[in-house]
């Protein structure tokens, strides 16, 4: 892609991505079966992301299509739904993982541990599960429960985290992801071994049934439900990471990420900042595990190997390392490969053989070669896109908001000492 | 009154001696110059005062009270800050951004404040803004505020990193090599600025430096280092003739000639 191109390029006119909304919402709705008008509803906030106009309005357009329109028009289609939710959950999980890697700049390989914690928490207090080391027959607890435990979730995980990070912080770089990559198996043959002496996890047999949430005595066990969970949790997650960006925490784990030893002169402490990054990104894991448990029903160590910890890491580098719409991107982008794209082409393939088309060997079956694709495609972000889909940017500051501030008045922190001899300024 | 004191510091990297026995009282705003040749351990010396690395022996007082063993942070907090040899800025954020970071220690937003946005929170930041764009005016470059530090011209990223150390409001500032790679007019430049420093910000300064015109014409004190011992001290004039000076920057003969 060339850059001129790309600087000159001024965002998608209004109307363009108004009429691709209706196309592909009217799409769906006729011809229910279609993937490709529901892949194009989703792209449509991609579309809407780049529109030339307000923010606001932006906003108010993602807003629409995420809460009315595909619900409306694929609500009843519960593959969508599923996959939308999956999406989701991808999304989030790398919004997390874009804290530790993208801001913080820790190269964390055993992100998928803290999804796990999350996930067993729920699990092991939900079903009669937790029976097992906790006297008095308290368990299963119903569905209502779901929504007390996305906090305790959230804490658990940030706790292991924490546990976590405290020894495997002090190294840094290529061990650290080295380190991590082994703390997370562990975390994961621990669960799957956590059956005897005392039968916590009930080890390789997973746990189930986990109870669906439940809501005012509505239980919300359909993909249906989970799409709006899920949407929910994001936007949170979404908010947080743009509050922290731009904050004081925000800029310390950057400032870690771009120099450590400049970092610690400005008063930085490295291990309490890269904890908190640690702790961060882990407690949206452990949401986001918790959510997943109650989705899937049941859960096994099975679901959260080194391969998800990967998955993941490439979402979020592929987007755009420390750039909040670019993580989304890559995650929707990456999941939607994994769940559908790959799949699709392949059911082709398998019909265009079932009609004596073409005579496809089974080895040459394209969902075998998710881990090429992803590759392939990895090469090529590195070599043209080298920061992600989109990269990240900082916010430029408003300097006549700062100028006409109240407190631009006086002279703050070390000039003070200027106002006190009304010394000119330096030449 | 003397408000830094190092004491008989030494420090060992395996069998190489970096600094032996070294020991400098810094009077409060004054500008102090630590000279010497090419890995002499100017530079080690600096690293054991601001906390990057530990002293195997000796001891480091501020304002009387001990700050050795502490962490680089720490110290910084305790009002030592520095700028580096080859500068060292958070590339790919803003000039303004990276002074703010040099208040990191004076805000107080913890994870919670930030999550829901606190009226504090978001009262700190406005005049943390505030005051690195004043900073920023006052080294005389709030032109490029918005720009990213990695994309500065070199002159500017120094007179940045000079504003980024001054955010984190000290009492001493230590400079290591201010002038380098600069041509003569922006060294006079650079020289006036940190005269100005010291003058109107009643800093302490301390300086690593080769550039001789700009030692002998700023500095009030010169401690002059050589195979990580101190060979000599005293004023400018002291230090042009003193002769174990002489011979550690050109050899034995020239010193014998003079």
């Amino acid at each position: 892609m060339a850059n001129l191109a790309w600087k000159s390029f001024k965002g998608i006119p209004l109307y363009v991505t108004l009429i691709w909304i209706a196309l592909f919402a009217s799409l769906l709705h006729f011809l229910d079966k279609s993937v490709l008008s529901f892949l194009g509803i989703l792209s449509s906030i991609v579309l809407i992301y780049f529109t030339n106009t307000s923010k606001a309005i932006k906003l108010a357009i993602g807003a629409l299509v995420l809460i009315v329109i595909i619900p409306l028009v694929a609500g009843e289609n519960r593959y969508y739904m599923e996959v939308a939710s999956q999406v989701g959950i991808y999304v989030a999980m790398a919004l997390g993982l874009n804290i530790v890697v993208g801001f913080a700049g820790l190269l964390d390989l055993g992100y998928v541990a803290f999804f796990a914690a999350g996930a067993y928490a729920y699990a092991i207090f939900s079903t009669s599960q937790a029976n097992q080391f906790v006297a008095g027959n308290l368990f299963p607890l119903s569905g209502d429960w779901f929504w007390p435990f996305l906090i305790v979730g959230l804490i658990v995980a940030a706790i292991f985290g924490v546990l976590l990070g405290l020894p495997v912080l002090r190294v840094k770089g290529d061990y650290l992801a080295i380190v991590t990559l082994g703390f997370g198996e562990i975390i994961r043959i621990v669960f799957n071994n956590l059956d005897k002496p005392i039968n916590i996890t009930n080890g390789p047999q997973g746990i189930t049934p986990i109870p669906a949430p439940e809501l005012f005595g509505i239980k919300m066990g359909t993909p249906f439900y989970f799409y709006f969970i899920v949407l929910f949790v994001i936007a949170f997650i979404v908010l947080a990471n743009i509050r922290f960006e731009h904050s004081r925490l925000g800029r310390a784990w950057i400032a870690i990420r771009e120099d450590e030893l400049a970092a610690q002169s400005m008063g930085i402490s490295l291990l309490n900042t890269k904890l908190a990054a640690f702790a961060t990104g882990a407690s949206f894991a452990g949401v986001v595990g918790v959510i997943f448990a109650a989705k899937q029903t049941f859960i096994d160590p099975t679901s959260f190997t080194l391969m998800e910890s990967i998955g993941i890491l490439v979402m979020v580098i592929l987007g755009g390392s420390g750039s909040i719409p670019g993580v989304i991107l890559g995650a929707a982008f990456v999941t939607l490969l994994q769940v559908q794209l790959l799949k699709e082409f392949s059911n082709f393939l398998h019909s265009l053989q079932q009609s004596g088309i073409i005579n496809l060997p089974n080895q040459l079956d394209p969902s075998k070669f998710q881990r090429l694709v992803f590759g392939i495609m990895l090469i090529f972000v590195a070599l043209y896109r080298p920061n992600g889909l989109i990269p990240a940017k900082r916010k430029t500051n408003d300097l006549d908001g700062i100028k006409s501030s109240r407190f631009s008045s006086g002279k703050l922190g070390i000039l003070s000492k200027l106002t006190q001899s009304s010394s000119t300024k330096q030449s | 009154m003397a408000i830094l004191e190092a004491v008989g510091l030494t420090k060992r990297f395996g069998g190489l001696v970096a600094n032996q026995d070294v020991s400098i009282k810094i009077e409060k705003g004054s500008i102090t110059a630590v000279i010497g040749p090419n890995g002499a351990g100017k530079t080690t010396f600096f690293n054991m005062i601001t906390g990057f690395y530990e002293p195997d022996e000796g001891e480091i007082m501020l304002g009387g009270k001990s700050i050795k063993g502490l962490r680089p942070d720490q110290i910084a907090t305790r009002g030592i800050t520095r700028t580096f040899q080859n500068i060292r800025l958070f590339k790919q954020m803003t000039a303004l951004e990276n002074v703010m970071v040099g208040t990191h220690s004076r805000l107080s937003a913890g994870l919670l404040g930030i999550l829901f946005h606190t009226k504090r929170v978001r009262e700190e930041e406005e005049k943390a803004r505030v005051e690195a764009y004043q900073l920023l005016e006052y080294v005389g470059i709030e032109h490029i505020a918005n720009e990213a530090a990695g994309s500065l011209p070199y002159g500017l990223q120094r007179r940045l990193e000079i504003a980024r150390a001054l955010a984190t409001n000290p009492q001493i500032i230590l400079l290591d090599e201010p002038a380098a790679g600069m041509n003569p007019r922006e060294t006079v430049e650079m020289t006036d600025f940190i005269r100005l420093l010291k003058k109107e910000l009643d800093l302490t300064i301390i300086l690593i430096e080769h550039d001789m015109k700009l030692v002998m014409g700023l500095s009030e004190y010169i401690h002059v280092l050589d195979y990580g011992r101190k060979i000599a001290e005293g004023s400018p004039e002291q230090i042009r003739n003193n002769p174990n000076v002489i011979e550690a920057y050109l050899g034995k003969s020239a010193s014998e000639v003079s």
